[in-house]
């Protein structure tokens, strides 16, 4: 963008701003920054600028960079979820490609500020995350590289197994802290530094146990289990984590936490995205050509790709939608329903703060919508993607199914002293479909890493109970 | 609210970052060195930069849903029915989630990288070393080439350099009357080139790739002669400025062929192994002293000789091993054979029994594809230390 181009988008971001803030958008306010395609693609693959360093990262930007560099894919922006709010603007963007870029960014940011979901997220990640990447490698150079590297790829293998809902578990450890005893700053992971003697105590304890009631066999179950927050419990019960490993495992675990509201509401807020973008362009003076490169743009950004589902665009139908049915019911809604009429914009801003992707599809997919975006589903017959279903409630269904837990298997710790040694037992929460199980040994052996001890995970393959075994040496399934 | 427009040249942790990941590839090829050395798409690249290898480390390993189990949803053009076919596994079919959703990988069990010969190169000659290397007198090879090395004030008007005697007028110009212009030449603005002979020094080194091809030796033990002969060649060039390869394939008779002769000449006949021993002993003493030539004499054949022949064999691997740096015998075996079946009429044990100057003989036996890499290293590797 030349400097004069440069000063136009200041000039429309003004207006862009008054027109959002005029249809009751409420966005923090925002940075915008006009970069070269290599930060561009540096900040997307990290999703946060200044995280931590680890070769999955490089590997993704590497991926991101070359298709950009072969023009297969172009990332139009990437917007950060803090307050104020980063939207980054790519350089070789045209001027109006960029004004609607900021349109949409805009939506992204009333979203993230508006959006219950995100009530818990904090708004300083960037700060965060860069002390993170830090401390890490201060690590580094403590421990060497290729160890903190080693640990973090064990980590990371289950970083996606976290409680969304940590915060109650959060709060109420606080308040419990707070009634038991004062130590000066409880912070959140300061029970850590006890760690390795509570395991300690707890070991002896248990052998002395064991040695006193041998006879009695049916032994007490940890009374938190199950717990779903595989990250969390192995950080805090590990056996063998040394200090700097479990400092490590709860920076990870704060970064999820910041990403998981993301994971949840993709579609919601992509869909709210586009939505505004299109409204507010629509409302901006733009001469004719502009008027053609806007159509053209917008209907790229939400048009189906050829029998894919695109996020953006069924989103933007769905809210289109909704505003559409609240402003003029049939009769049928306004006699069941007693809805009046003219409360789409209402609708919709109401939808926005209170929903997340399942419950967004669950209530607002509609039987008319699902025919008209010509949904199905589809499954691997023989050698074949066969189109199985159509009826929309099924697919529906299937929507909402796989994006349960944002489309990772349910997996939870339901034991962590199996067979009286120290065993974890994981069993998959089975919800019909079955796990691929080369992945599953790979993790399991990352775990038991972090465990220290035998692992187990049990599963249903082949429409059998089955329980995959790890003790650090060899595999074995039954 | 702010458009703002910053310096980020200095911003490189996604390349820093990129680094580590490749780091890690060149991990992960190390590990696989004894499959990738004998890759077919590397041995037959026909000078090709990349290849791609299968990388099976370097996977995000999750806890993740069996792709092909799972239903998914598409969006059709608005006549999609029940019973179409979208896409045929193997191929790139329709994804219900758009980007880094689990699954988006299903199909391939691997991650496939492109990887340049030159790194993998590098990579298989960090172990080794060119044993017995000794210093011969390096040939003087004839000036072919004149290089223009140096500026001066006065020379020759053909070798005239205009470029900068425009510059240094310019310069005079700018200098004198204050305008940079160009005119008014001047004696003084002239510059000429003078020029070099360029003489280089040459080390070299010959390859006396010698083979069996007598009726017991099928394709695959060809393929693996070629893929030895392709790194050894490989391996010698970066230690000798000139290599020269000879190619003597041979069953009861020994002949000079080209590379391509030699590796895919049809099979057939005996075996007399002294015969190819023989004309790698005159070639050697017409064209290849060695006293100006680093001599690597190798041999493969599965073993099996004529018994009359044996004691002549020995005789002239005896010669052979005076006149060179290294003599290197391979056995090759019947794929995937790994055990010994051989009687000891082999030559492989013949050898080891009955050679006086064992020092510098090195055999060794191939049963597998995957063996290829440690003879490489047994051939090449560190004297005196057991592989």
């Amino acid at each position: 963008m030349a400097d004069r181009e440069v000063k136009a988008l200041e000039e429309a971001l003004e207006k862009i701003w008054e027109i959002a803030l005029r249809n009751g958008l409420d966005p923090f306010p925002t940075r915008f920054e006009i970069v070269p395609a290599t930060v561009m693609y540096e900040v997307g693959s990290y999703a946060l600028p200044g995280r931590y360093s680890h070769w999955t990262f490089g590997k993704a930007y590497h991926r991101m960079k070359t298709m950009y560099d072969f023009g297969l894919s172009k990332i139009y922006e990437v917007v950060i979820n803090t307050n104020p709010s980063y939207g980054f603007l790519l350089e070789t963007n045209s001027l109006l490609q960029n004004k609607l870029v900021i349109a949409h960014v805009l939506g992204h940011v009333d979203f993230f500020k508006n959006n219950v979901y995100f009530s818990k997220t904090n708004r300083r990640m960037v700060d965060e995350v860069s002390a993170h990447a830090q401390r890490i490698s201060e690590y580094e150079f403590q421990y060497g590289r290729k160890v903190v590297e080693q640990f973090l790829d064990a980590v990371l293998s289950i970083e996606e197994h976290i409680d969304p809902n940590f915060f109650i578990k959060k709060y109420e450890d606080e308040s419990k802290t707070k009634g038991k005893n004062k130590s000066p700053k409880a912070g959140r992971y300061d029970d850590l530094f006890h760690l390795e003697q509570q395991a300690k105590n707890k070991l002896e304890a248990k052998d002395k146990d064991k040695n006193k009631d041998k006879a009695k066999k049916q032994k007490e179950k940890n009374p938190l289990l199950p717990e779903k927050d595989l990250l969390y419990f192995i950080m805090k019960n590990s056996p063998t984590l040394e200090l700097w490993q479990r400092d490590i495992m709860s920076m990870i675990h704060q970064e999820m936490e910041y990403f998981v509201p993301q994971m949840q509401t993709k579609i919601m807020n992509e869909g709210w995205a586009s939505f505004w973008h299109a409204r507010i362009m629509r409302e901006l003076d733009l001469s004719d050509d502009e008027h053609i490169e806007f159509a053209n743009l917008h209907s790229s950004v939400v048009s189906p790709h050829k029998n894919q589902l695109n996020p953006y665009y069924l989103g933007y139908k769905i809210f289109e939608d909704i505003e559409k049915r609240w402003d003029n019911p049939t009769e049928e809604e306004r006699r069941v329903f007693g809805r009046k009429g003219g409360e789409g914009r209402a609708k919709i801003f109401e939808v926005r703060e209170l929903d997340n992707d399942i419950s967004f599809l669950r209530n607002y997919l509609t039987r008319d919508l699902c025919e008209e975006l010509d949904l199905f589903v589809y499954e691997l017959q023989d050698d074949e993607w066969t189109v199985t279903e159509k009826k929309w409630e099924k697919v529906r269904d299937t929507l909402v199914g796989n994006m349960t837990n944002f489309g990772c298997p349910y997996i939870e710790v339901t034991d962590d002293d199996y067979n009286g040694n120290r065993e974890l037992y994981l069993k998959h929460r089975f919800e019909g479909i079955e796990l691929d199980l080369k992945y599953a040994h790979k993790v399991l052996e990352y775990v038991q890493q972090l465990w220290g001890r035998t692992v187990h995970l049990e599963t249903i393959n082949d429409s059998e109970t089955t329980v995959l075994h790890f003790d650090g040496e060899e595999h074995k399934e039954d | 609210m702010s458009v703002q427009r910053n310096d980020w040249s200095l911003q490189r942790k996604g390349i820093i970052d990129q680094e580590r990941h490749k780091e890690r590839v060149r991990d992960a090829i190390k590990k696989n060195l004894g499959s990738i050395v004998s890759n077919e798409s590397i041995i037959l690249s026909d000078g090709k930069k990349t290849v791609k290898v299968p990388m099976r480390s370097l996977d995000e390993y999750k806890f993740r849903y069996d792709h092909n189990k799972k239903k998914q949803v598409g969006q059709g053009e608005g006549n999609s029915k029940v019973g179409d076919v979208i896409a045929r596994e193997g191929g790139q079919q329709g994804q219900g989630q758009g980007k880094g959703q689990a699954g988006n990988t299903g199909g391939q069990d691997f991650y496939e990288t492109e990887v340049d010969i030159d790194e993998i190169a590098a990579l298989i000659f960090e172990d080794l070393q060119l044993p017995y290397l000794k210093e011969k007198a390096k040939q003087e090879v004839p000036a072919t080439t004149t290089k223009f090395t140096e500026i001066r004030r006065s020379g020759v008007m053909a070798n005239l350099d205009k470029r900068r005697s425009i510059l240094e007028n310019i310069r005079r110009n700018a200098r004198d009357v204050g305008a940079a212009k160009i005119g008014n030449f001047k004696k003084e603005d002239l510059r000429f080139k003078t020029w070099e002979e360029d003489i280089r020094h040459e080390s070299n080194a010959v390859v006396i790739a010698m083979m069996d091809v007598s009726g017991s030796m099928g394709e695959f033990k060809k393929y693996i002669a070629r893929s030895f002969y392709f790194w050894m060649v490989r391996f010698l060039k970066t230690k000798y400025d000139n290599v020269k390869i000879i190619f003597i394939s041979h069953h009861t008779e020994a002949k000079e062929v080209n590379e391509e002769q030699f590796f895919t000449q049809g099979e057939s006949g005996g075996t007399v192994v002294s015969s190819a021993y023989k004309l790698a002993l005159e070639i050697i003493k017409e064209r290849f002293p060695p006293k100006d030539w680093n001599v690597y004499p190798f041999h493969f054949s599965d073993g099996d000789n004529y018994y009359s022949d044996n004691d002549e064999a020995v005789r002239l691997a005896d010669e052979l091993i005076k006149t060179c740096n290294l003599f290197g015998y391979g056995e090759i075996g019947e794929e995937g054979a790994s055990s010994y079946r051989r009687s000891s009429g082999a030559l492989l044990s013949l050898y080891k029994d009955h050679l006086k100057n064992k020092e510098r003989f090195i055999g060794v036996r191939i049963d597998d594809k995957e063996d290829v890499y440690p003879a490489l290293k047994e051939f090449f590797g560190k004297r005196g230390e057991k592989v």
